[in-house]
């Protein structure tokens, strides 16, 4: 397994994440997502009600998995399909490139795939001499920089238009020098006219899914440029790339996800290409692929079905969880170190890569429900963040002082006459002490809390002791 | 075992299931024949007017005409109107051949899409109140190339092809490719292309076309 990469240098990521003030200037423009999100699902009285069935929807697929796929296969094949199941990430490759060997491809284009990072498909690509052409306009962007992306939906987040510039100038090296590219146009024009090419060109495209139809065995990829599409109707070979929890049973179920995709993700009532692929070129078409593959990857899904974990696997991939999270938004997607980012991959990546490699993610929330809120599955995230710590714990995973210090608590909070006795102590004196200001900015033991924020000053009583004062008062009242 | 059987083998030991217990298998071949739908949003109710305020919201261009024998000066009209060249490249659909186009200044091409099409024009297969959303199909008739090829892509809608919502066009589908079967393609656009990954800025015109023009025929009983 390869999936998390820095995952477990998280704290050193965050620390330089929140002192880079080219990212953190960048990452403004990531709080946009919040209001058009709202304003897209404020227009639609149905939206907690499509929630609601979408959830529904995933969960009965989800429990029908087998027998879903054996639909799905079907379909496809009869459409004159290829369905190929990979176990894990060097399966997925391995057929990818026995598929490029057999068409001797030199040049293969690519609509954004999650899945294709996954498995880091490109290096894999470079390795065998085969030129590997991201044409989303952010994964291009990123491509050019050596980088992974930074969110699931908008991979370059966390550039800046000074940068694409520079990435451009460096790249483009047969463009005139004194070119104009000051404004964010002339840098989409430019690497549209520079991608057409490519399009034109390439052997074989490959786009993720974001559903496989059972009823019909169809590939749906949602865009906004149209590069997914260019990406899969111009060369002789499609390739689709998806893991096995894209299995949505009919159209009519693609529906109801679709309505809650597009306004989750950008605040669009739809995106502008939502593209249903079934099969390859019929007789009659004057153009469309020859061939038509379906690569399955399951890759730890599989077993996410057993146990606590299987409701992550209802994540369309919106990214509405990171736009939403504070944390996220403090530090962006880089410093989580693996392919996903944000409340869901901080869930998904410790299933994927193992709690030992993912383990630290979960602990990046302030357990604040926004991510829980907005999830249009309506997925559990802090719920299962929580999981993985309690197993984090029982693995011995978390620094001794954290565990030293939850040893002292439970020593106290066994013994409730002492715990009461010693917390009224201490509350009164830290009432005490902090009344004139309300807050501190120094305390023992705190060190890490107060080097970044203020300890609020205790009100001088224990939560226990004005309970019992106010239900005292209650019962006299009502006596 | 080859991947396959390992991957269900691995799915059904996690469900804990053989896959061949009745009540399951029947509980999914009854979704796959009834297709049930779900949540269907009133707003498509609203027809064509609503069409119209939801495609234009997206940025696409709207105009009428009274009958398809007007389709021909609407989008050569269109052209002029923006500068633009007067060709177009058009597929089969015998609801385009029939048209009067040598009435007009255009240069008429047919077929699919090498790359080098200014503009073109499709006939859609159904239009989708509820988004604005148009739907078109793959085939001879109406290229996939031309929908994401062309800078400026002109759309002819008739009245009776507009429908309130998604499931209303998979019901049609059904009908004329028959249950279980699809299009190769089926390309929902709403709007023109366009891309916010340079810092959230909206730009239009990303990898497809610019311009999407919706010619629409015969609302008012034309």
């Amino acid at each position: 397994m390869t999936v998390a990469t820095t995952t477990p240098r998280f704290k050193e990521n965050v620390h330089e994440a929140l002192h880079d003030p080219r990212l953190q200037r960048a990452m403004a423009f990531a709080g946009n997502f919040v209001p058009r999100r709202a304003a897209a699902v404020a227009r639609l009285p149905e939206f907690e009600a499509l929630r609601d069935s979408a959830r529904d929807i995933k969960t009965h697929t989800l429990a029908h998995l087998d027998l879903y796929l054996e639909a799905y296969e079907a379909r496809v094949t009869e459409a004159g399909g290829c369905v190929h199941y990979a176990r894990d990430a060097a399966q997925a490759r391995a057929i990818f490139l026995d598929l490029c060997r057999r068409r001797a491809a030199k040049r293969v284009t690519k609509g954004k795939s999650m899945i294709s990072e996954e498995i880091g498909l490109n290096d894999a690509l470079e390795a065998h001499g085969i030129e590997a052409v991201e044409t989303d306009l952010g994964e291009y962007i990123i491509q050019l920089r050596h980088e992974a992306p930074s969110h699931i939906i908008a991979p370059a987040i966390h550039v800046t238009r000074d940068d694409v510039e520079a990435d451009f100038r460096k790249a483009h090296l047969h463009l005139p020098r004194d070119r104009d590219l000051s404004e964010p146009e002339t840098l989409l024009a430019e690497a549209r006219e520079i991608l057409r090419q490519k399009f034109l060109s390439a052997d074989i495209g490959v786009t993720g899914a974001n559903f496989l139809i059972a009823e019909t065995g169809t590939s749906i990829i949602v865009t906004n440029e149209g590069n997914g599409d260019l990406t899969q109707i111009l060369p002789k070979v499609h390739v689709v790339l998806a893991s096995l929890e894209k299995i949505t049973p009919t159209l009519d179920d693609a529906a109801q996800l679709l309505r809650v995709l597009a306004r989750s993700a950008t605040g669009q009532d739809m995106s502008v290409y939502t593209t249903f692929s079934t099969g390859p070129r019929r007789p009659g078409d004057p153009d469309g692929p020859e061939e038509y593959h379906v690569i399955l990857l399951d890759n730890g899904r599989s077993a996410m079905l057993a146990g606590e974990f299987s409701e992550m696997l209802r994540c369309i991939r919106c990214g509405a969880c990171m736009n939403h999270c504070p944390v996220y938004q403090a530090v962006g997607g880089h410093a989580y170190g693996s392919v996903y980012p944000g409340p869901m991959g901080a869930v998904l990546t410790p299933s994927l890569a193992g709690v030992e490699e993912g383990g630290q993610l979960p602990n990046a929330s302030t357990f604040c429900g926004r991510c829980e809120a907005v999830c249009p599955m309506r997925i559990p995230l802090p719920k299962m963040m929580r999981h993985w710590r309690e197993r984090e714990f029982e693995r011995h995973l978390e620094p001794t002082a954290m565990r030293y210090g939850l040893g002292v608590w439970a020593f106290f909070a066994k013994r409730p006459a002492l715990y009461r006795f010693a917390t009224g102590v201490a509350m009164r004196a830290l009432g005490l002490a902090g009344r004139r200001a309300g807050r501190f900015s120094w305390a023992p033991f705190a060190g890490g809390w107060t080097r970044y924020r203020d300890l609020a000053a205790p009100q001088g009583a224990t939560f226990q002791a004005r309970w019992r004062a106010k239900s005292g008062a209650k019962n006299g009242a009502t006596r | 075992m080859s991947a396959r059987d390992e991957v269900f083998a691995d799915i059904r030991r996690s469900l804990r299931v053989t896959g061949a217990e009745a009540p399951r298998r029947a509980a999914v071949a009854d979704r796959l024949a009834c297709t049930p739908s779900g949540v269907i949003p009133a707003r498509g109710k609203g027809g064509a007017a609503t069409f119209k305020a939801e495609a234009e919201r997206a940025a696409a261009t709207f105009a009428e005409v009274a009958a398809a024998a007007d389709i021909p000066a609407a989008i050569a009209g269109y052209l002029r109107e923006r500068n633009l060249p007067a060709t177009l490249r058009i597929g089969a659909d015998p609801r385009l051949a029939a048209l009067p186009w040598d009435q007009t200044q255009l240069d008429v091409s047919h077929g699919a899409s090498d790359g080098h099409d200014l503009n073109a024009a499709s006939v859609a297969f159904a239009g989708v109140a509820e988004t604005g959303t148009l739907a078109l199909v793959s085939g001879a008739d109406n290229p996939t190339t031309l929908n994401f090829l062309s800078d400026n892509h002109l759309v002819v809608l008739f009245a009776e092809d507009v429908v309130g919502d998604l499931e209303s066009v998979f019901a049609r589908l059904r009908a004329v490719y028959g249950a279980g079967h699809a299009p190769r393609t089926l390309n929902f656009i709403t709007g023109p292309s366009r891309s916010a990954d340079i810092e959230q800025t909206l730009l239009f015109g990303a990898h497809g076309p610019r311009r999407l023009h919706i010619v629409f025929v015969g609302g008012h009983g034309g």
